[in-house]
């Protein structure tokens, strides 16, 4: 594949009809625009304070810490967002973005309902028309979302054809974006995607792990070892990690979703179980059957339930810059319970994959280790999806 | 090898669309096995016994960015009796035995999981003419694009109405065989009314390039290809088609109509 702009080494790129190109210039030269003009950073700024609740929490999570033998983790509490999770970091900036582009409509795709809360709470602040497609099973997964989404205003899309789930709502949300390109601007809620938004949407994420740093810096004196975040797209990840790429000290882990086994076909760990291609306007790591065809995934954590995976992680594992593995709904289950009932934090079924996998690194550097998790969203949403799993185990 | 060397070497495609006066040459479309394979074979034979210029096959794909619910739900179709990239490809070889040049539409993904170069050398042996990818856009061609030329293949690329000048000057450029004039900023599938702006985008697209231009997206009915007639060399005719076909009716009884609308 060629290197050109919008690539992470060979990952990326703009495979989208030809309809979408003038959309996507017009984009990247508003965002390039907006993004090097301060008065829109200091407004960003404003905004991250008093509408999101930035900068916030670091966390010292010292009961989990001594369950896991010792090892120190802290949580960088992202559920502590306004709307329960980092979703409206980005949400809120291209909303923002899109009335400096004069689009007064917003679409976006939502697999958990956490960015379709977020796209529409971005727009009920500002006054724009909102429509968000979502999965039908993800619509039954995530029932009070769907409330919450309809409550701010926005219209609920359900998404029927395929396998009703998120790869199907950004499918259709990218069709919606062909028929009223020139009236709408879609809020693509992950780091994936055509360019320029694999780059957009780490450049709104990043705000994780630059207070992330600082904080850690602050309160420890020095760097975690380990720094731990969920990867489903990866826009929470790639938020945290990009803080601390250049920290060759610090080892970088991204936690897929297993779902019930990578090798049981039943899981979502396009970076573990996937191979190159195309999804969604890039190229990245898809899970594909031999034939090329997007296959289904499964996880119990709607937000990780996506068969691709943004372009810059598939270029950072390519590097061995950041380490990718795969935790099962079991065991995520298990990490939410154990976090919840230790330190009264109730995390998003997704995040409860990276708490999962700290015990691990916990165990492996023993009590003088340091690890850092991205807690990136909170787990009220997620209550009948772990009585069901526990009802079925 | 550039379009002009294709021009050179007399595209099957370029030759066959240009039409005499305001003749409009049609395009019909049939999915790659559905609503079977041997239907989906007998469907595009018939629309070239009829007077087809040439037909368009389709390649099913789980993620039709660029395709509305009557071709999402073929695809789907033909995906659940198992048809892969490569039955589309013997179904293309069967339709074209009729005569006919036949143009495999696929996104990007099926052809690089089947490797380009493999799917060249296929698609060339199986006595295609062009493919258009509805999913790569002039500027991601050269590692796909580079092994379909040297096969002998025409690259058939998109312009659609959001197409600035320039980007036409490029598209037209990278194309051979034809240029694909999207009527509408829109997924496929049959509309009412032909874009009002259509005949605005045709001209600019005609003063871009000698290729035949043919036109697709919402062509449905023999009004809408009268009204091409004169203003575009050929007309794509997909979703009417297998609108009749999940209809449980005959398609032919319908491309005949759309045949006789364009002569």
């Amino acid at each position: 594949m060629p290197t050109q702009t919008g690539r992470f080494g060979p990952y990326g790129g703009q495979y989208v009809p030809e309809t979408l190109m003038a959309a996507l210039a017009e984009l990247e030269s508003a965002w390039v625009e907006a993004w090097s003009d301060a008065a829109f950073q200091l407004e960003l700024r404003a905004q991250q304070h008093a509408f999101i609740g930035r900068p916030t929490p670091l966390y010292s999570a010292d009961r989990l810490s001594e369950e896991f033998g010792g090892a120190r983790l802290h949580l960088k509490r992202e559920d502590l967002c306004h709307t329960g999770a980092h979703k409206l970091n980005n949400a809120l900036g291209q909303v923002m973005l899109a009335r400096r582009m004069g689009k007064a409509r917003i679409i976006a795709e939502t697999g958990a309902g956490q960015h379709g809360v977020a796209a529409a709470t971005a727009c009920a602040r500002f006054g724009l028309e909102c429509v968000v497609f979502m999965g039908r099973e993800d619509m039954r997964r995530q029932s009070v979302n769907v409330r919450r989404m309809r409550l701010l205003g926005a219209e609920v899309r359900e998404v029927t054809l395929g396998t009703g789930t998120l790869k199907d709502a950004t499918s259709e949300a990218i069709r919606d974006w062909v028929a009223n390109v020139a009236s709408t601007h879609y809020v693509i809620g992950s780091a994936v995607g055509p360019h320029p938004y694999p780059e957009l949407v780490r450049e709104l994420q990043r705000v994780i792990g630059d207070e992330a740093r600082d904080q850690y810096l602050a309160a420890e004196g020095r760097l975690p070892d380990i720094v731990i975040a969920c990867v489903g797209g990866g826009s929470n990840a790639i938020g945290m990690f990009t803080a601390f790429v250049g920290d060759q000290d610090v080892r970088l882990v991204g936690v897929e979703a297993a779902g019930r086994g990578v090798e049981t076909g039943l899981h979502a760990a396009s970076l573990t179980g996937g191979r190159p291609g195309v999804l969604h306007g890039s190229y990245s790591y898809v899970l594909q059957t031999e034939d090329g065809q997007v296959k289904p995934t499964h996880s119990i954590s709607a937000g990780l339930d996506y068969p691709g995976v943004g372009p810059e992680h598939a270029f950072l594992r390519d590097l061995e810059r950041v380490e990718y593995t795969a935790v099962t709904d079991a065991e995520a289950v298990a990490a939410f319970k154990l976090c919840t009932r230790l330190e009264g934090i109730i995390p998003a079924l997704e995040p409860s994959h990276a708490l999962a996998r700290a015990r691990g690194f916990a165990e492996e550097l023993g009590p003088s280790g340091r690890i850092l998790i991205c807690l990136s969203g909170r787990g009220d949403k997620d209550l009948d999806s772990v009585e069901e799993f526990d009802d079925q185990h | 090898m550039t379009s002009t060397e294709a021009r050179a070497q007399g595209s099957r495609l370029e030759l066959t669309l240009h039409r005499p006066g305001d003749e409009l040459a049609l395009i019909p479309y049939t999915m790659a096995g559905y609503p079977d394979r041997s239907r989906s074979i007998e469907h595009g034979r018939a629309y070239a016994r009829a007077g087809a210029a040439a037909i368009e096959v389709g390649v099913p794909y789980s993620d039709p960015l660029a395709d509305g619910p009557v071709v999402q739900r073929a695809g789907q179709a033909a995906l659940e009796v198992g048809t892969t990239l490569a039955d589309s490809i013997s179904i293309a070889a069967a339709i074209a035995e009729e005569g006919a040049p036949v143009v495999l539409m696929t996104y990007v993904n099926p052809i690089l999981s089947h490797g380009a170069q493999r799917f060249a050398t296929d698609a060339a042996r199986a006595g295609i003419a062009g493919v258009i990818i509805p999913d790569l856009p002039a500027e991601e061609s050269e590692p796909l694009a580079d092994p379909l030329r040297a096969a002998g293949l025409d690259t058939i690329f998109l312009v659609a109405p959001t197409s600035p000048d320039a980007r036409i000057r490029n598209i037209v450029q990278q194309s051979s065989g034809f240029v694909y004039c999207v009527t509408l900023a829109g997924v496929t599938g049959p509309r009412a009314e032909l874009d009002p702006g259509l005949e605005g985008l045709l001209l600019r697209l005609l003063a871009a390039t000698t290729l035949p231009v043919a036109a697709g997206f919402g062509i449905a009915t023999p009004v809408h290809l009268r009204r091409l007639r004169g203003k575009a060399d050929a007309a794509v005719v997909a979703s009417a088609l297998l609108a009749r076909i999940h209809a449980g009716e005959e398609p032919l009884t319908l491309a005949e109509e759309l045949l006789q609308a364009c002569r």
